[in-house]
């Protein structure tokens, strides 16, 4: 007899499949991850701003997760990291998502993959954040400059910030890496060096003023170094 | 082997795997936005290295709030629409749980509208739903989320342009090289099959990203259930520093 409290449909070619299982497909975030994703100070890795967050894209009374509580000043030498996002018409991206991720001022990441307990984590700094770009398709961060890790067969790698990339019309996020113009570390860097020379600049930020500058240039003239991740 | 003895003890690093035949391509030409946005150059191979490899880790609240599992009680009232479970599990490629990891949910409300400023097509925004929500695997990399199902919507892409019903989903896994994000769909769903954003991810693979019924996972009397596992890159078998035990 049937039990009818639990039976189910037959099984469809779907998430469930046993012979489909594998990596779940990248889709885009599309244009309306505003409330979703940057939370307020996602990009503010130092101090208690709500830089990161768009709040002119939604009603405040939909802001129900995007608070965040840092819990005190990190260690290291405070930068504001900023640029543009830029298409191949060399047109501004207002709806795009870059997340940086980097290791603290000692050359640490706080992750548990990282296991050189020599190496001091700082209570202060998780070295994750989230940028909505704005309506000029600009970004802002404001963080630390990064230690320097080991790379491939322990030589240290020279400083540098992991940035994904997301928006609409991108399928899936584009990962790259930001540099450090002053830095003679660069000319050693061992993903640095495997990268053709002349497409080397677009992943090393310049000095403007106070700020370190490097504009995401998604497609053609300029195009930024993107890694296959 | 190099010795950094001021540098701490070496990481035990791994590399993650590459894309699997399921991704979709950076320029899928029916998405008409991925036109100018896509990079007309392949994307660069590069030895993984910790930054890579590693990733935030037990932070979630810190960094962006408390969890909430239940996008259906945020406001003063209860929102319209047909209340869903969706639960599952996050596992790698290997097949092995993924715990403590942050899935970030956000979506339209149930007639397709999204409470976004730019989102002004022609039906109602619900005052008690805001569509938003955030869950954390557990030990064996389970998670459960409560919401409404969403609606169908128009789009830009083209004339009679309509998106299918999905709930987007967002997780960072262990490391940098696990990023993900995605999006469900609802079975027997006929916009699915021609949806550019979907089509972008070739047959049989698109399948993945369509949830099952489950009336297990239904709650009597209360709502109905769906299952979705997300499976995020895996480790590959073997260190690729040879220096490294």
């Amino acid at each position: 007899m049937t039990d009818l409290e639990t039976r189910n449909p037959k099984p469809r070619l779907d998430n469930q499949a046993p012979e489909l299982f594998g990596q779940t497909p990248s889709q885009t975030v599309g244009p309306f991850f505003h409330y979703g994703l940057p939370w307020k100070g996602g990009a503010d890795l130092i101090g208690k701003s709500d830089m990161g967050a768009r709040p002119d894209l939604f009603p405040d009374s939909h802001y129900v997760l995007n608070l965040s509580s840092p819990s005190g000043v990190p260690r290291g030498e405070a930068i504001d990291l900023r640029g543009r996002v830029l298409d191949g018409r060399g047109e501004a991206v207002p709806d795009a998502m870059l997340e940086i991720w980097q290791a603290n001022a000692a050359g640490r990441y706080a992750s548990p993959a990282d296991r050189r307990d020599g190496i001091p984590l700082d209570p202060h700094f998780i070295g994750f954040g989230r940028a909505a770009t704005g309506a000029d398709g600009g970004f802002h961060f404001r963080t630390i400059r990064p230690g320097r890790v080991p790379g491939p067969d322990g030589i240290l790698q020279a400083p540098h910030i992991a940035l994904s990339v997301l928006g609409r019309g991108l399928l899936k996020r584009l990962a790259t890496r930001v540099y450090f113009a002053d830095c003679t570390e660069n000319d050693t860097d061992p993903i640095l060096i495997s990268v053709p020379a002349e497409r080397r600049a677009t992943l090393i930020a310049q000095r403007r003023g106070s700020d370190w500058w490097l504009d995401i240039v998604l497609q053609g003239a300029g195009e930024t170094v993107f890694f296959a991740l | 082997m190099r010795k950094s003895p001021d540098r701490g003890a070496p990481p035990a690093l791994a590399g993650y795997a590459d894309e699997d035949a399921g991704s979709p391509p950076s320029f899928f030409p029916d998405y008409r936005s991925t036109t100018f946005r896509s990079p007309s150059q392949a994307p660069l191979s590069i030895t993984q290295t910790l930054t890579e490899v590693s990733g935030p880790a037990g932070c979630w609240e810190r960094l962006m709030g408390a969890a909430a599992a239940d996008l259906t009680r945020q406001h003063a009232g209860t929102p319209l629409g047909q209340r869903i479970i969706v639960q599952g599990h996050v596992l790698d490629e290997d097949r092995r749980p993924v715990p403590h990891t942050v899935i970030e949910i956000w979506q339209a409300n149930a007639s397709g509208r999204y409470i976004h400023s730019l989102d002004d097509w022609d039906a109602p925004l619900d005052p008690n739903f805001t569509g938003a929500g955030r869950v954390v695997t557990d030990e064996e990399g389970r998670y459960r989320y409560v919401t409404v199902r969403p609606g169908a919507y128009p789009w830009g892409n083209h004339r009679n342009a309509w998106r299918p019903a999905h709930i987007h989903l967002s997780l960072l896994g262990p490391a940098f090289a696990t990023r993900l994000v995605t999006q469900m769909y609802f079975p027997d769903d006929p916009l699915i099959e021609i949806d550019p954003i979907a089509n972008a991810v070739p047959m049989p693979y698109r399948q993945r990203t369509v949830g099952r019924f489950d009336i297990g996972v239904c709650e009597p009397n209360w709502a109905l259930g769906y299952r979705f596992d997300i499976v995020l890159k895996g480790a590959h078998a073997t260190p690729f520093e040879s220096g490294n035990p």
